[in-house]
C-alpha cells in the first residue's frame, strides 16, 4: 500500500477563472458558462471534445444534472463532488485520475459556489439533521485559538504576533490590489489592520477570507497530448490528499499550533514529486489563508521554514511577491476571495498564469524563469478535523 | 420510617440588582437581589442541576423521579424524562410531571413519601411577571431536589414525622395557560384564607407527631403570597429564632422550587434531633414536620444553599428582559439553528443528555463515543482544565459573545466546548470547569438540551468529585 502518485502522466492544458466577487446580477449557471469558456478558449477546444467533468461545489448545487444543464452538454459524465472547502481541488484530482487511468482522453474539473445568495454573512452550509449536540462555533473562532497557542508556544509577545498576522493579511491585500480578479483590489497597511476590532478572538473581519461568488476551470489530458493543445502546459507532478479523523478535537496532546493532516500531505506530495527542499525548489505557493493564523502555520506545515520561526520570516518578508519564496501572489484567499467550490481550482490558475509568464509584470513573482514548480495547497475544516489537499505542478517534464 | 435520604440544590449564577429595575420600568424594582436563570437554563436543566447533587449524595438509587415546575417547557411531552436521561436513570425508574401550579411541588413530595419505593423529588421555577412588578422583582429561579425512602433502604438524614392539611378553593392567584404573568385578587382575600386554614393544618401535625409549636427548632412557611406568608409564620405559636430565612433579600421567591429549597437551607444549618417544620401556603395550607437524625452532622451537600447565595454574578436588567422574552433584541444575522432530529437524538440519547463518552484500547476518550469502542464512561461529573479558549462574536447565540474553550478533563478526554455562567474577561488559560446541562437553543418548540462547562467556583470548589 502506498501512494504513488501521477507524475509527468497528466497535464493542465486549459484554465479559466472569473472574477471573485459579490456577484449580484451573476447566478450559479452564469459562473459555471463563464469560466468554462474561458477554459475552452484557454485550451483552444469546444465542450463536445471533452470526455468527462468533475464538477465542485460545496453548497451551492447537487449532482452532475447542475453542470450538464447550463452548459448543454449532451450525454456527458458528470460527477459532483465536495469535500468542504477543498471541493475545487478534489475535482481536479479526480478528473486527472480519470485521465491518468485511460478512461478518457480529456477532463474538465470546474469548481463554483454562489454564496450571496443567502442573505447571511459569512458561510452557511446545509444543515444534516443531528441530534443538536455539534459544535456551532464559527470557522473564525476556531481558527483563532491558533493565534494565542502559537505565541506562547514560541515566546513571541500577542501584540507583535498581531502585527505578523496583520502583516500575512497586508502582504495578501497587496497582491490582490494588482489583480483584477481579486474580491477586493485595495492596499491595506498593517497598522489599519490591527485598528479592526476583533471579532473571533483577536481576529477582525480582516483576517478573515472573503466571502465571494466565483468559479474556475481546468482541462486535463495525458500529458503526452499536451502539446496538442498548447506549448506550455502545466504537468501534474503531485496530487495528495488527506482527510482527518476528528482526532485532534479530542487528543490532549494536540496544541493548535500545527495542522497534522497538512503535515502528512505534504509529506506525501514532495514524495510523488520528488521535492526534498521546497523552501527552495518551489517557485511559488498558493496556500489557504482562510484567516492570518492558518497562513502563519501552513508556512512551517508546508515545510517552507523550521518550526517557530514562520513569524519571524513573515516579518522580512520572505513569502511576499518579491521574496524568496512568494505565498500567494494572487491574494489569496483574504484577497482574492473564497468561493469554496472553486478556490482550489482558482489557486492553480494563479500558478497557470505565473508558471507560464502570463501574470503582468507588475505582479510577477521573484522566482519566475529561475524555479518551475508550484504549490498549491487547500484545506477543509477546522483545527483538529480537516481535509487537506496539496498539488504540485510544473512547467517541465523532467 | 421514611425521610430524607439526601438533597442537592441549584441557584443560577446571576443576580438582578432590584434597585435597577424602577430606573428602566419606570416603577417596581426595591431592595436587594433576585436569582435569575441564565438564557441557556430552564426549569429542566436547572432540575437536571439539583438532582445531580441530590444523587451523587446518596447510595440509594430512585425507583421513580417526580418533576414539579410552573414555568413548563413542554407541555404533553413528560419533562421529567430529561431529567431521567440526564441522570442517566435505567429504564425501569419511572419519570413523572406534576406540573401546572405551584402546590404539586408539594403534593408530589408528600407522594414520594407516601410510596414503598425510594423517589427523587424534584421542583424547580422560573418567577416574574410584567416589568415593574411585584411579582418580577420579588421572584427568584432555582431548583431543590430531595431523594426520599425508608430507613430500611439508607441512612435517613430526616425522619418524615408527620403532616396536616388543609384545602380550599378560592381565587387568589392566577394565570391563562401561555401568559408571561399571573394576575392577583386583592391582596387581603388571600392572606385571610391563609389565615383561617393555617390553624387547622399546623394543630393536625403538631398533634399527628405529638409535639408542642414551640418545639419546633426550624420553622419555613413559604407561597406565593408574600403577606400571608408573614403573617402565618407569626401565628403559628413556634419560638421566634426558629424561623428560616425566606431568601427574599438574595434569591427570591421560587415559586414551586421554594418549599424544598427553604427545607434544604434549614437542614443545612440544623444539628442532629432537631424538629423541622414545612408550611406550604398555596391554595391551601400543607404542613409537614420533620426530626433530623445523627446521620446529618456528617451528610455534607455538593453545595449548599448559602454557598450558592454567595457565589454571585451581576446581570443588567435590559439583558434580564431580553433573556425572559420581555425584550425583543436583534437576532444575530445567522441562520437559525435547525430543530435538533428526534430520531438522531434518540440514537445518541447517553451522549448528548447523560455526557457518556467512549475510552479505546489504547485508552483514548471520545466525546461523542465512537461506535468501535467497547467501554462507556460517564463524564458529567469530570472537572477539567482551560487548554485554550476563544471568543465568538459571529456566531449564533441568544448571549453574544459565545465564550469557547477547549477543555481537557482530569482523568482523560478532550472537548472544545461552550462555557457559560462567566464573563469574558474572566475566562484564562488554565481556569477550571465542572459540566453543567443547559439548553443550546429552542428550534420549532423543540428544546435542544445538552452540556456546557462552567468555572468552578465558590465552597464545592475541587471537592473531588470525579
Amino acid at each position: 500500500m502506498a501512494s504513488h502518485g501521477i507524475k509527468n502522466r497528466v497535464a493542465i492544458i486549459g484554465m479559466g477563472c472569473t472574477r471573485f466577487t459579490e456577484h449580484w446580477d451573476k447566478g450559479l449557471d452564469d459562473l459555471l458558462i463563464e469560466s468554462s469558456d474561458l477554459a475552452f478558449k484557454s485550451a483552444g477546444i469546444a465542450k463536445q471534445d471533452i470526455d468527462a467533468y468533475w464538477f465542485g461545489t460545496a453548497q451551492s448545487a447537487m449532482s452532475g444534472i447542475a453542470l450538464a444543464r447550463p452548459l448543454q452538454l449532451q450525454g456527458k459524465p458528470v460527477t459532483r463532488v465536495e469535500n468542504y472547502c477543498a471541493t475545487g481541488s478534489e475535482a481536479l484530482r479526480q478528473a486527472c485520475y480519470a485521465v491518468a487511468s485511460g478512461a478518457y482522453d480529456s477532463a474538465m474539473a470546474i469548481g463554483a459556489e454562489k454564496v450571496k445568495d443567502s442573505g447571511m454573512q459569512g458561510l452557511n452550509a446545509f444543515p444534516v439533521p443531528n441530534d443538536g449536540t455539534a459544535r456551532t462555533l464559527t470557522a473564525a473562532a476556531m481558527f483563532s485559538m491558533v493565534a494565542p497557542a502559537y505565541a506562547q508556544k514560541y515566546g513571541v509577545e500577542r501584540g507583535d504576533l498581531k502585527r505578523v498576522l496583520a502583516r500575512i493579511a497586508s502582504k495578501n491585500h497587496a497582491n490582490g490590489a494588482k489583480n483584477p480578479l481579486a474580491q477586493f483590489r485595495k492596499e491595506m497597511s498593517v497598522d489599519q489592520l490591527c485598528a479592526m476590532p476583533a471579532v473571533a478572538g483577536d481576529l477582525s473581519v480582516f483576517d478573515c477570507a472573503g466571502v465571494a461568488d466565483g468559479s474556475a476551470a481546468a482541462i486535463v489530458v495525458r500529458a503526452e497530448d499536451a502539446h496538442k493543445y498548447t506549448d506550455k502546459p502545466l504537468y501534474i507532478k503531485a496530487l495528495s490528499m488527506v482527510a482527518g479523523n476528528g482526532s485532534g478535537l479530542m487528543d490532549p496532546s494536540y496544541d493548535y499550533t500545527t495542522f497534522p493532516e497538512i503535515v502528512q500531505c505534504a509529506a506525501d506530495a514532495y514524495a510523488q514529486a520528488g521535492i526534498t527542499d521546497p523552501r527552495n525548489q518551489l517557485a511559488m505557493a498558493e496556500v489557504h489563508d482562510c484567516f492570518t493564523p492558518t497562513e502563519l502555520v501552513l508556512m512551517e506545515d508546508l515545510g517552507f521554514c523550521p518550526r517557530g520561526t514562520a513569524w519571524s520570516e513573515i516579518n522580512n518578508g520572505s513569502f511576499d511577491l518579491d521574496g524568496d519564496l512568494p505565498v500567494n501572489p494572487d491574494g489569496g484567499l483574504k484577497s482574492f476571495g473564497h468561493p469554496t467550490g472553486a478556490s482550489g481550482l482558482r489557486m492553480m490558475y494563479e500558478a497557470w498564469l505565473q508558471l507560464r509568464g502570463e501574470a503582468p509584470i507588475e505582479r510577477r513573482i521573484s522566482t519566475y524563469g529561475k524555479r518551475n514548480l508550484a504549490l498549491t495547497h487547500n484545506l477543509g475544516g477546522y483545527p483538529g478535523e480537516m481535509v487537506s489537499f496539496i498539488s504540485i505542478l510544473g512547467t517541465e517534464l523532467d | 420510617m421514611k425521610g430524607i435520604l439526601s438533597w442537592g440544590t441549584h441557584l443560577p449564577y446571576r443576580r438582578l440588582d432590584r434597585s435597577t429595575i424602577a430606573a428602566v420600568a419606570g416603577t417596581g424594582g426595591g431592595k436587594g437581589t433576585r436569582s435569575v436563570a441564565s438564557f441557556d437554563e430552564d426549569a429542566t436543566t436547572m432540575g437536571v442541576e439539583a438532582a445531580r447533587s441530590a444523587i451523587e449524595r446518596s447510595t440509594v438509587a430512585p425507583e421513580s423521579l417526580w418533576f414539579s415546575t410552573v414555568a413548563v417547557p413542554y407541555l404533553d411531552k413528560t419533562n421529567a424524562t430529561t431529567i431521567h436521561a440526564a441522570l442517566r436513570l435505567g429504564s425501569h425508574v419511572a419519570a413523572f410531571d406534576a406540573n401546572g401550579s405551584v402546590k404539586s411541588a408539594v403534593g408530589a413530595l408528600h407522594a414520594a413519601l407516601s410510596m414503598d419505593a425510594p423517589a427523587l423529588v424534584v421542583s424547580s421555577d422560573l418567577r416574574s411577571g410584567l416589568p415593574g412588578s411585584t411579582d418580577e422583582s420579588a421572584g427568584g429561579d432555582g431548583a431543590a431536589a430531595l431523594l426520599v425512602g425508608s430507613s430500611s433502604q439508607g441512612v435517613l438524614l430526616a425522619e418524615y414525622i408527620a403532616r396536616g392539611t388543609a384545602t380550599e378553593e378560592f381565587l387568589d392567584r392566577w394565570r391563562t395557560p401561555g401568559d408571561n404573568r399571573s394576575k392577583l385578587w386583592e391582596e387581603r382575600f388571600g392572606e385571610t384564607r391563609y389565615a383561617a386554614l393555617a390553624p387547622t393544618a399546623w394543630a393536625a401535625a403538631l398533634a399527628q407527631a405529638g409535639l408542642q409549636a414551640s418545639d419546633v427548632d426550624h420553622l419555613v412557611v413559604t407561597g406565593t403570597h408574600d403577606r400571608a406568608n408573614t403573617s402565618v409564620a407569626r401565628s403559628l405559636g413556634a419560638r421566634t429564632e426558629a424561623l428560616v430565612d425566606s431568601l427574599a433579600a438574595t434569591v427570591g421567591n421560587t415559586g414551586a422550587a421554594h418549599p424544598a429549597l427553604l427545607l434544604a437551607s434549614a437542614l443545612e444549618s440544623a444539628t442532629p434531633n432537631q424538629v423541622i417544620a414545612l408550611v406550604v401556603l398555596a391554595d391551601g395550607v400543607e404542613v409537614m414536620l420533620f426530626r433530623t437524625t445523627d446521620a446529618l452532622a456528617s451528610y455534607e451537600p455538593r453545595r449548599t444553599v448559602a454557598a450558592q447565595v454567595n457565589s454571585v454574578g451581576a446581570i443588567t436588567y435590559g439583558r434580564f428582559l431580553a433573556w425572559r422574552g420581555m425584550l425583543t433584541v436583534e437576532p444575530p444575522r445567522r441562520p437559525e439553528p435547525s430543530r435538533p432530529s428526534a430520531t438522531a437524538t434518540g440514537r445518541s440519547r447517553e451522549w448528548k443528555f447523560g455526557f457518556v463518552g467512549s475510552v479505546n484500547d489504547e485508552g483514548e476518550v471520545h466525546m461523542p463515543p465512537s461506535r468501535l469502542d467497547s467501554e462507556r464512561r460517564a463524564m458529567a461529573d469530570a472537572h477539567g482544565t482551560i487548554v485554550t479558549y476563544t471568543l465568538d462574536k459571529l456566531s449564533y447565540s441568544l448571549n453574544p459573545p459565545v465564550v469557547f474553550a477547549v477543555v481537557d478533563f482530569d482523568h482523560g478526554g478532550r472537548l472544545p466546548i461552550e462555557l457559560t455562567d462567566v464573563d469574558a474577561a474572566e475566562v484564562a488559560i488554565g481556569g477550571r470547569v465542572e459540566m453543567t446541562f443547559r439548553k443550546l437553543f429552542t428550534a420549532d418548540g423543540v428544546h435542544n438540551y445538552f452540556w456546557k462547562a462552567r468555572p468552578i467556583r465558590g465552597e464545592h470548589q475541587e471537592n473531588g468529585a470525579s
